[in-house]
């Protein structure tokens, strides 16, 4: 078991990976081998989460490192030293914590993708894309390098791609692919661009390394605008969020979930950025600021846009994008005042991490809910549902829980994590309070107008039929998680929120110390 | 530990979830207070809809996601139509909004050095 934990990093990304080209192999021994297969690598996957995540909280988020190669590999330069050619991974308690994220939804999403592809051709190239997908995600929260964040980023902007426009027969969904393929390879260049900056100035790519190295100068200024406009706009932040209704609203259900946790691989990658990487090399407080001004604009956009939709599926990703800004309203608050360290805003980056696993289990359950109503109805249009709750009784219970959730209404995971961003935000401005919580009371508005347009009602003749039992366990399960993260939030911020707020917070000497010695 | 704490406020989930309880045993209680000698299929159980006859096709009556918030949405229109001419579809336009952010992003990295 030891060893196998030792191994867990490089494995997480590994298997998915040979999981998505031994996929169409498998493919042809029929869609129950390929189907079994595409289970096992899911689940075998999010079981090496669970021990990366096991080992790395029970050391209270101590970062580790793993290294592939630098024995026997080495270039030796004129000055007489030697360079290993190696790749590091090095995983701290934020690291392993985004990991619990990914593995959680890609798991549930494939489980889902079963029941919900069933009878459709293209399933085959469908999930190997997922697990392209996965290895990605993986790979951008697992690194400790730079070149291969970007890597991992075009890895996953490549398989985000295909799932969008994965539906070729549909115009729309081509549309989508077309312009999430652009910007993303905008947002690629310019992280290109950044990393190729850090390494003409420094001559590394190791983030650690560079994070020792890093002087506050003008290109590290120019580098660390690159990557931040670079990582918002994959991360959908307002205004560069445009793409995220297409996107989410576009690809397939259940992908509309992983392509959320693919967005918090991003924002992952923006906050390792600020705090690991840079530091208080910067003016923290600027930075800070910005991200509170993006977070507002995100919030209140993401849900007052989310208010004038009638498709399902494009209310549920605006809804999306609003939890994007409770997220980065979290941990801008904290980043305004990191120099000081007040109390309030490591409460604040509590909040706002947390709120990444809490968004991505409440709007996994409400994209896989309405996956299981338009595999119903034949409709993503809210005008021409109705009476759904007569013929969908436990998927519109599921819906009401993924709802709540996400509109912050206790007793469910949404207002734990909110109710510190709430608490620490006010102390900072209330003015921070005051939007994020009336926007909170507006996203409740907006999924009370879903549950009153699709599910309550006179029964509609020709809609609806419950969502088989293949839809229906990814949806308990979620649903679970859901409550219990609302029910004993205490208990989670202690073991898993804490340690990898304490990675961001307090970490950085610890990250770089352990490749360059002396932490 | 079931609680959250921010240091100038906290969270029992619990301690909210019996007290819900205790709320909702207080309403079934009022509740049980009610007349229990109604007539059924009588008007006294009859759908009232602000005196008018209910119709024979109910779901015509369903109020559908357009109607919901019109009045909102209509009050809002000032602001709805700056927003939504935002949201152009031309990738062009999202290339320019990236360029914009960045250009901000600069100069207040610049200026805060």
């Amino acid at each position: 078991m030891t060893a196998l934990t030792n191994h867990a990093p490089v494995l997480l990304i590994a298997i998915p990976l040979l999981g998505a080209f031994a996929v169409p192999l498998i493919g042809k021994l029929g869609r129950t081998a390929r189907n079994t297969f595409v289970g096992f690598i899911a689940a075998i996957t999010a079981a090496f989460a669970g021990l990366l995540a096991a080992s790395v909280f029970g050391q209270a988020g101590a970062p580790s490192l793993y290294v592939l190669g630098g024995h026997g590999f080495a270039v030796p330069l004129p000055s007489g030293m030697s360079v290993p050619i190696r790749i590091l991974l090095e995983v701290d308690g934020m690291g392993a914590f985004m990991a619990l994220i990914t593995a959680l939804i890609t798991l549930t999403g494939a489980f889902f993708s079963f029941s919900y592809w069933k009878g459709r051709s293209g399933g085959t190239l469908f999930y190997s894309l997922l697990m392209l997908l996965t290895a990605g995600i993986f790979g951008m929260e697992l690194t400790g390098d730079m070149f291969n964040f970007f890597v991992f980023l075009e890895v996953t902007s490549i398989a985000a791609c295909g799932l969008i426009g994965f539906r070729v027969w549909l115009k729309t969904s081509q549309e989508a692919g077309f312009k999430v393929m652009a910007l993303y390879t905008l947002s690629g260049l310019f992280v290109l661009l950044a990393v190729g900056l850090l390494y003409g100035q420094y001559g590394g790519l190791n983030i650690a390394y560079l994070a020792g190295a890093l002087t506050g100068s003008t290109i590290d200024i120019v580098a660390l605008g690159l990557l931040l406009t670079g990582l918002a706009l994959k991360a959908g932040a307002v205004p560069l969020h445009m793409w995220a209704p297409d996107a989410y609203g576009e690809a397939p259900a259940p992908m509309s979930a992983v392509l959320v946790a693919n967005s918090q691989a991003s924002l992952y990658g923006l906050f390792r950025v600020l705090f690991t990487l840079f530091g208080l090399t910067i003016s923290v407080a600027a930075l800070g600021w910005i991200l509170i001004v993006l977070a507002l604009l995100t919030i209140f956009v993401g849900v007052t846009m989310a208010l004038i939709q009638n498709d399902i599926k494009r209310l549920i990703a605006y809804g999306a994008v609003s939890q994007i800004g409770y997220m980065l309203l979290g941990v801008g608050v904290g980043l305004a005042v990191s120099v000081a360290k007040p109390d309030y805003g490591f409460v604040a980056m509590q909040g706002g991490i947390f709120h990444m696993l809490n968004d991505a289990a409440c709007i996994g359950l409400l994209f896989f809910a309405s996956g299981a109503i338009v595999r119903a109805t034949g409709t993503r249009d809210l005008n021409r549902m109705g009476g759904l709750a007569h013929s969908m009784k436990w998927t519109s219970v599921l819906f009401l829980v993924g709802a709540f959730a996400l509109a912050g209404v206790p007793p469910f995971n949404g207002f734990a994590s909110k109710f510190l961003i709430y608490e620490a935000s006010f102390k900072l401005s209330p003015f921070l309070a005051v939007i994020a919580i009336l926007s909170s009371i507006l996203l409740l508005a907006v999924f009370v107008k879903v549950f009153q347009a699709a599910f309550l009602g006179a029964r509609q003749e020709g809609l609806g039929g419950e969502a088989p039992m293949g839809m229906m366990v990814p949806m308990v399960a979620l649903a679970l998680v859901v409550v219990a993260f609302g029910l004993f939030p205490g208990f989670f911020v202690d073991r898993i929120v804490t340690p990898a707020v304490n990675a961001l917070w307090y970490g950085r000497e610890a990250y770089i110390g352990l490749v360059l010695g002396g932490g | 530990m079931n609680g959250i704490s921010s240091g100038f406020g906290a969270w029992n989930p619990i301690a909210w979830a019996l007290l819900f309880l205790g709320v909702l045993a207080v309403g079934f209680a009022v509740r049980s207070l009610g007349k229990k000698n109604y007539k059924r299929g009588t008007g006294q159980t009859k759908v009232f809809l602000s005196g008018n006859e209910e119709p024979e096709d109910s779901a015509a009556l369903h109020v559908r996601g357009r109607h919901l918030y019109w009045g909102m949405v209509e009050g809002l229109s000032g602001y709805y139509r700056r927003v939504q001419a935002l949201h152009t579809g031309v990738l062009n336009d999202y290339a320019a909004w990236f360029v914009g952010v960045l250009a901000v992003v600069f100069v207040i990295l610049v200026l805060a050095r």
